[in-house]
């Protein structure tokens, strides 16, 4: 067991994958020079023909690993800013998430799409600050979104494997995350979540970055005798619904706390979900904590008060409790 | 030219097997058997024959939505394609994908599309994987040029050629993108001048002349199997009747005149074979045979269509996933 940063765990996926299939290769934007600092060396280690800069044309390398899915490989498509995706669109959704179903079952897809430093609160204001995954889930595609390493290492082994396009969002407030790796190998599921604190009053289900931030929530409250459950899906789709649903009905509280903007996002989902599956476990109104609808701003001061974090999931748990100890 | 008699007869059968496809697939659609449209390749025959006359069957090619001609010359069955027309389950994607999706990898047929221009990246693709591969199949990518005004065409331009990939690109300019002329349209007269200003050789051919085409493909083809990278053939051809069958229905007021339509008609590529066909002593009684011969194809095909069984409810929910999860599918409604 060794204590790895997240950014190295993104690494030894790939590299592990690569290792153990001819068929996977990396390509991107500056992903020769290792610009974000998880495909550094590997040109070295696995040459130009496996590790490929592309021009910029993200809609063009979109497809081309369409294409070469389609033929046998397995590409890893990098796109190092969250928001490229929008020029990738047509290719992922409508081509990539598509082909399999339009072709009758006769072709499968196996790309991964790997978005570096998703999410917000660097400083490059309101076009390189978004995360993108709502999009994708809405159109059923497969998202996965880890929190920490171990599971940004099984996760990303796994999606490689999947044969399906299966994107995955990297959050930037991850990257410097330590934790836990196990030195054997190992991959974990699509579609099953993860209960990374454990609790009976309220359950919290966060994305990404903001995983981490509900366990130091929940670590804070422990202390005030308020027991919070945090949820990590990990995979938003396919979803394990079953373990948001078993554990609202513990805790009888849900609070979703997602970094996209509010309408239509991953957190209205869950709270759909919840009020159509478990609305009688219910001792109070769901909450969510999203991102207002505005872009996000570039004046630090004003960018971190539109981004979802620590307080605003603090707050609204305490305004749920608070509703139970007044009820 | 080295082509036998026998090699000739059998593009002109190529040619008429599309030419008489589209024909009864329009009249499908008529009679309610075919839903949504069909995109008639008639006038452009001479272009998907030509190629194909030159490919092998584990080389690629990706179409677009006007795709049935492309997709017969690389060896496509016509009791498949009817069937997947009307939706059957015996058809090439089991009635899930239609007239603008047929797809047959065991062809190396990548797809037909129906998303403008983005069978091209696909194709950059399949042409990446056979360098990556190390084998000497070439990919070959149709579009129109209504298409080479997209910038996922010209992305995947830009590539193939800084990577020499065995890629040639096809674009068929039958100069309208649905009514819009390319006059209009585009910026240069030649698309062939677009692939110039990416470093690809790249050449305007006659599209109603088969053996032009089939010229062309031919240099195109040795240079990608050589690994001398993609090339680009621009033929000029014609799209006889609207951009989907059903246009004349929908159309306010004609983009095109009579007489316009008339004057390509003039240059009708399968007429232009027979003519030269009869020079070499080829009669009225072969041709016949040959319209017999393509009808009863066809019409075996209408008939293995109407009997095939249409999708059960559940195939709806079914395929669109390799990995299915505990909570799949997802269902709009309890």
């Amino acid at each position: 067991m060794a204590k790895i940063r997240y950014i190295q765990a993104v690494e030894a996926a790939m590299r592990e994958e690569m290792d153990r299939d001819p068929n996977v290769f990396v390509m991107g934007l500056d992903v020769e020079a290792g610009m974000s600092g998880t495909t550094v060396g590997m040109v070295k280690d696995y040459g130009k023909k496996r590790v490929i800069d592309t021009p910029l044309s993200e809609l063009g390398y979109t497809g081309l690993g369409v294409g070469a899915a389609m033929a046998g490989l397995r590409p890893i498509i990098e796109n190092d800013i969250n928001s490229l995706q929008y020029l990738t669109m047509e290719q992922l959704v409508n081509q990539a998430g598509k082909l399999r179903y339009m072709t009758g079952g006769q072709v499968n897809i196996p790309l991964t799409v790997r978005i570096v430093a998703s999410g917000g609160g660097g400083g490059m204001a309101a076009q390189h600050s978004d995360s993108t995954y709502a999009q994708l889930i809405h159109m059923g595609m497969k998202v996965v979104v880890p929190a920490t390493p171990y599971d940004a290492k099984g996760l990303i082994k796994q999606a490689i494997r999947e044969d399906d396009p299966v994107v995955i969002y990297e959050p930037g407030a991850c990257y410097g995350v330590r934790g836990e790796v196990p030195d054997e190998e190992y991959t974990i599921p699509l579609g099953e979540a993860d209960i990374k604190h454990e609790g009976t009053d309220v359950t919290v289900v966060a994305v990404g970055h903001l995983v981490n931030e509900a366990v130091k929530v929940a670590k804070n409250l422990e202390k005030e005798g308020i027991s919070v459950e945090v949820v990590d899906p990990r995979t938003l789709f396919p979803l394990d619904t079953d373990t948001i649903l078993k554990s609202v009905e513990k805790t009888g509280h849900l609070v979703v706390v997602d970094d996209g903007y509010r309408f239509c996002s991953f957190a209205s989902e869950v709270a759909a979900i919840v009020a159509d599956e478990a609305f009688e476990s219910l001792k109070a109104p769901i909450k969510r904590v999203t991102r207002p609808q505005v872009p996000v701003p570039y004046s630090k001061v004003i960018e971190m008060s539109v981004l979802p974090g620590k307080d605003q999931i603090q707050s609204t748990i305490l305004s749920l409790i608070k509703q139970k100890q007044n009820g | 030219m080295t082509l036998s008699l026998e090699e000739k007869r059998n593009l002109l059968e190529g040619m008429l097997m599309i030419r008489r496809f589209d024909e009864r697939a329009a009249t499908l659609v008529d009679e309610g058997e075919v839903t949504g449209e069909v995109h008639q390749y008639i006038g452009q025959e001479a272009v998907a024959v030509g190629i194909s006359s030159v490919i092998r069957k584990d080389d690629a090619i990706t179409s677009n939505h006007r795709g049935h001609g492309h997709v017969l010359a690389k060896g496509g069955d016509v009791n498949l394609m009817m069937a997947e027309l009307g939706g059957r389950t015996t058809g090439y994607c089991k009635g899930k994908g239609g007239s603008m999706h047929i797809t047959s990898l065991d062809l190396g047929i990548y797809g037909t599309n129906g998303m403008v221009g983005q069978g091209v990246p696909i194709a950059l693709g399949a042409a990446f994987a056979n360098n990556f591969k190390g084998n000497d199949n070439v990919t070959i990518t149709y579009f129109g040029e209504g298409a080479s005004n997209e910038g996922a065409v010209h992305e995947s331009m830009n590539m193939a050629a800084i990577w020499k990939l065995p890629l040639i690109f096809v674009c068929e300019n039958n100069q309208y993108a649905v009514s819009f002329n390319a006059k209009d349209s585009t910026s240069v007269e030649n698309i062939a001048e677009r692939g110039k200003g990416y470093g690809i050789p790249s050449i305007v051919v006659d599209g109603m002349d088969v053996f032009a085409v089939r010229e062309a493909a031919k240099e195109a083809v040795q240079r990608a199997r050589n690994g001398e990278g993609p090339t680009l053939i621009e033929c000029k051809t014609y799209r006889y009747f609207g951009h989907f069958a059903g246009e004349p229905h929908v159309l306010k007021k004609p983009y095109r005149t009579d007489e316009e339509i008339e004057s390509h008609r003039q240059n009708d590529p399968i007429e232009r074979l027979k003519r030269h066909l009869v020079e070499e002593g080829v009669d009225e009684v072969e041709f016949a045979e040959m319209e017999a011969k393509v009808h009863e194809i066809i019409e075996d095909g209408v008939v293995f269509m109407k009997e095939s069984p249409r999708p059960t409810l559940e195939a709806a929910l079914e395929d669109a996933y390799a990995v299915e999860h505990k909570t799949m599918p997802v269902k709009g409604w309890a």
